[in-house]
């Protein structure tokens, strides 16, 4: 038999969802449990955010080592070691799990290895290779068992020509030239990447744009500097079918109602998720499942009294962020806290591709979509003298106002840094802070930076440098 | 330590309530979550739960009171073996800790994207903070300051619900919806003034319904490019199917034509999925579901429940349903999401005698169908002038998503299944 155990809250899954939860109710006193089945840290840490990032910070050298002429370098034959770049990623992500270890260890969080399946009011099960591990109980469960990329029909991911962001993450051969469905954030991310160090990359997109949820601009913008790059780009296009040679794939694309047919040596498919919601045993409780995805409330509660959902398993945005913020609200309320309900449009969201983009709040359609009459303010990078020294100009920076009231509805993103600058937007707006504000703070010189500052003047007629 | 529990604000709207009923009694031991009242907004009635355990001391508040403010201290919670006077219940000018009432409507229902005063997310879900005294520094985000001024209201008389009770933009947003600083009782429905010509009138003040109704309706008229098809439906045979089914149903229900117009209104947009939308700038959303919003008088205003699934229920189920929250929706019972959202909307003024008229679209919906008076009609059927049953249905669309030829193929599906009742059983 299976030991039992008894704990005040289990958590299901240790992605930034599961972990966070886990140490933030150790933080209140609670005797907490965690399952996990595969790495410590979840998608995020092992499969995603962090060794992506890996690998297009190699992808950024390579790019500025190609261009060391123009800051007066000397860097002949600069090449790499494909083996060498998937082994530093891969290093960076296994720091991370060991962390993540450390740190359950030190908030006194017992892990649990194996699948964990709910089994009945306030149970869980764990089993290791269909054999029994634990039979755990809590008056609280967290679901955090995340998500996992979608596959097309007949156009299934194998690993070997055609991959999902887990086989892109770790490939044995560079593909002289590459096919990406879908250009969401983790396809243009791979496709930069490979795109940087020399693949012929074309990127297929059934909607009209691609990186359809950023804002429109941003999206042309990017579009255009991804094709100067030779990228080759297809809007409102579908890949019907892929035939798979020996060694490369035979894709049939279809746009404006025609078809060809393009071979090419790998194919990844970065067509979205589907939530981890099989076999966790939410067949006998009132969860409901909406599109794969368990449907919450704004504490992150189930129809099942006692179970909670968290992260990627429950609705967009399917972010690292999202996932940890939500875990923290849930844990307070079920300790009796009064915590704040999350605010969806004070989520920022990144893509770290070449040029980067970032983004938090509506974009100008959306603002003016529900109603807003809007002032927008922009500005390029090419009026910025930190830009021009770093010698990296392409972008700019846009803000969205509501005309009457001052909110700063949105800010949208695309050049050098932007990723780390967002943070000030996001801020300010948690704040709420009006454009007066922002205009009355003080931005240090000669920074990135100040673009966000000249941008919000620019809403209003007051740009100084352009 | 004894704690106050105040009066909750149960929407983003609410600045007063109701204290309806108490569901415990002085003496009562209470855990978190247990219902200890009813609040009545004008809107709903709805359950108020306890935040923090301990024993109810003292009832404040008297139930049945009228106009309670949002913060309101209305009872005092005492710390078990605690006894009252050895606490007595502080004033709420203190800065006192965090207040512990809370509350959240029965059923919380995720903010629909459309009807009614949706209520923002972060409404209820902190403790307020009580107003301020004058000249105390007053904690208050700039967007909330600018919004305070732009309304003319004193930040020093608005309840902060952000963190560490700092006034945010939600509280705001309520007191203007609410007034914050309703004018005395006297003015409300005091006749013998009169106005700049010297006509007499009697202020009928409005209530936070009156005021959604008319901004609502208002920016739907004016932006909402509305145009209207009517067309007459010839409806004997359904006549004499309902008075069939109702005999056969023995008394135990009595189904009317306006079951029918919805059952056939529901088929209808399952033909036609484009009239069952929302015009947005960047798609229009096509609703996967057919939830349909009846308007339904009520002495405070019109309010819409909704039939959801309203193609896959029998026109008995809708007859029941519609019964059900049109008796609710009388008597202030709805909970939000019984009202909020929908894709369609149904208004008959039949019983009243009107014949035919053109609805204003509810807004994000794509498109309305006003039902006038069935009544017998002189028709032309085959050269011969015979009496029918005739009903005259208008529909209103949004030209952004419903073309003319969309709207039109959707009456003539809606037409059919009207002349041809025996469809809505199929
Ligand atoms: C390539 C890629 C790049 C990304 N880049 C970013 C980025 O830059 N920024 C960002 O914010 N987000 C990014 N994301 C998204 C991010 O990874 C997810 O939003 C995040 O990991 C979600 O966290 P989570 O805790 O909900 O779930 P996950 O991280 O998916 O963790 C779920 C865990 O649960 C475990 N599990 C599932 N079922 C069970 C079970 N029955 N029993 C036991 N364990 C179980 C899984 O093994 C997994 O470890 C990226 C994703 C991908 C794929």
């Amino acid at each position: 038999m299976a030991e039992q155990h008894t704990f005040d809250l289990i958590v299901l899954g240790s992605g930034p969802g599961g972990y966070t939860a886990a140490i933030r109710a150790a933080q209140l006193g609670m005797k907490t449990a965690i399952v996990e089945r595969e790495l410590l840290g979840g998608i995020c840490l092992n499969w995603g955010c962090i060794p992506t990032k890996a690998l297009l910070r190699t992808s950024e050298i390579y790019h500025l080592m190609q261009h060391a002429k123009d800051y007066g370098l000397k860097a002949d034959n600069v090449a790499f070691d494909l083996d060498a770049v998937v082994k530093r990623s891969r290093g960076v992500a296994s720091q991370l799990n060991g962390g993540i270890r450390h740190l359950m260890k030190k908030n006194k969080i017992t892990v649990f290895e194996g699948h964990g399946k709910l089994a009945g009011k306030g149970r869980l099960s764990v089993t290791k290779d269909n054999k029994p591990v634990a039979d755990l109980s809590a008056k609280h469960i967290i679901l955090a068992t995340g998500a996992r990329a979608r596959d097309l029909p007949g156009m299934e991911a194998d690993g070997n020509l055609v991959w999902s962001y887990r086989h892109a993450l770790v490939p044995k051969v560079f593909p002289k030239t590459l096919l990406v469905i879908g250009s969401g954030a983790i396809g243009i991310e791979f496709a930069s990447f490979f795109q940087t160090l020399g693949s012929k990359v074309t990127v297929v997109e059934v909607m009209d744009r691609i990186l359809p949820v950023e804002d429109a601009e941003v999206s042309a913008f990017a579009h255009k500097q991804f094709e100067k790059q030779g990228m080759v780009i297809k809007t409102k296009a579908g890949v019907k079918a892929l035939k798979k040679n020996a060694s490369d794939v035979t894709a049939t694309i279809e746009q404006n109602g025609k078809t060809e047919e393009q071979t090419f040596e790998r194919v990844i498919s970065a067509v979205g998720i589907v939530g981890n919601v099989e076999n966790i045993g939410l067949e006998n409780t009132k969860i409901k499942v909406e599109k794969t995805h368990v449907v919450a409330g704004k504490y992150c509660e189930t129809d099942e009294p006692g179970i909670y959902a968290i992260g990627d398993l429950t609705g967009p945005p399917w972010l690292a962020h999202k996932a940890g913020h939500e875990a923290v609200i849930c844990v307070e309320k079920i300790a009796g806290l009064h915590p704040h309900p999350l605010n969806v449009l004070g989520i920022p969201g990144c893509t770290y591709c070449h040029p980067q983009i970032a983004s938090v709040g509506l974009t100008e359609a959306a603002a003016k979509a529900k109603g807003h009459e809007v002032k927008v303010g922009r500005y390029p990078f090419i009026a910025n003298g930190k830009a021009i020294a770093l010698g990296d100009t392409n972008g700019f920076v846009k803000t969205v106002f509501d005309a009457k009231t001052g909110e700063m509805l949105g800010a949208h993103m695309i050049g050098p840094e932007v990723t780390e600058m967002i943070q000030g937007y996001t801020i300010a707006k948690t704040l709420e802070t009006t454009e007066e504000d922002l205009m009355h703070t003080v931005f240090p010189h000669p920074t990135l930076s100040e673009m966000m500052h000249e941008s919000v003047l620019d809403a209003y007629g007051k740009a100084i440098n352009f | 330590m004894s704690t106050q529990i105040l009066m909750p604000a149960l929407s983003p709207t609410m600045t007063e309530g109701k204290l309806a009923k108490w569901l415990k009694k002085e003496g009562d031991k209470i855990k978190s979550g247990d219902v200890i009242a009813e609040i009545e907004t004008d809107k709903a009635t709805m359950e108020m739960e306890a935040v923090d355990e301990g024993v109810l001391g003292k009832i404040l508040i008297p139930e049945g009171t009228e106009k309670v403010s949002v913060n309101e201290p209305i009872a005092v919670l005492l710390e078990e073996g605690e006894k009252m006077g050895a606490a007595p219940p502080p004033k709420a000018a203190v800065p006192a800790p965090a207040p512990k009432a809370e509350a959240k409507p029965a059923a919380a229902p995720a903010p629909a994207p459309q009807a009614a005063p949706a209520p923002k997310a972060a409404a209820p879900a902190a403790a307020p903070a009580p107003a301020k005294a004058k000249g105390e520094r007053i904690f208050i985000s700039p967007l909330a300051r600018r919004l305070a001024k732009d309304a003319g209201l004193d930040p020093a008389d608005l309840t902060g619900s952000g963190p560490r009770g700092r006034i945010v933009r939600v509280d705001v947003e309520r007191a203007i919806a609410g007034g914050v600083k309703r004018k005395p009782a006297t003015a409300a429905g005091a006749s013998g003034t009169v106005d700049i010509f010297g006509q007499p009138y009697k202020a009928q003040p409005n209530s936070g319904v009156r005021k959604t109704i008319a901004k609502r309706l208002t920016e739907a008229k004016s932006t909402i490019p509305h145009f209207y098809l009517s067309l007459d439906c010839q409806i004997d045979e359904l006549l004499s199917l309902r008075k069939k089914l109702n005999e056969r149903a023995e008394g135990e229900m009595k189904l009317s034509v306006n079951d029918f117009v919805i059952k056939a209104v529901a088929l209808a947009l399952r033909k036609v999925p484009q009239v069952n939308s929302s015009w947005t700038d960047d798609a229009v959303l096509l609703y996967e579901n057919v939830d349909i919003s009846v308007a339904v008088a009520t002495p405070d205003g019109l309010i819409t429940p909704i039939i959801r699934n309203a193609d896959q229920k029998s026109v008995a189920q809708i007859s029941t349903e519609m019964r059900d929250l049109a008796s609710r929706a009388k008597a202030k019972k709805l909970k939000l999401d019984e009202f909020q959202g929908g894709g369609f909307s149904i208004s008959n003024l039949g019983m009243f005698g009107i014949r035919e008229f053109q609805a204003i679209i509810n807004p994000p919906q794509s498109g309305i169908m006003a039902v006038g008076k069935g009544e017998e009609r002189v028709v032309v059927k085959n050269g011969q002038m015979v009496v029918a049953n005739v009903v005259t249905c208008t529909l209103s669309c949004d030209h952004r998503s419903v073309d003319g030829a969309v709207g039109a193929e959707f009456m003539q599906a809606f037409q059919r299944i009207m002349e041809d009742p025996l469809r809505m059983l199929l």
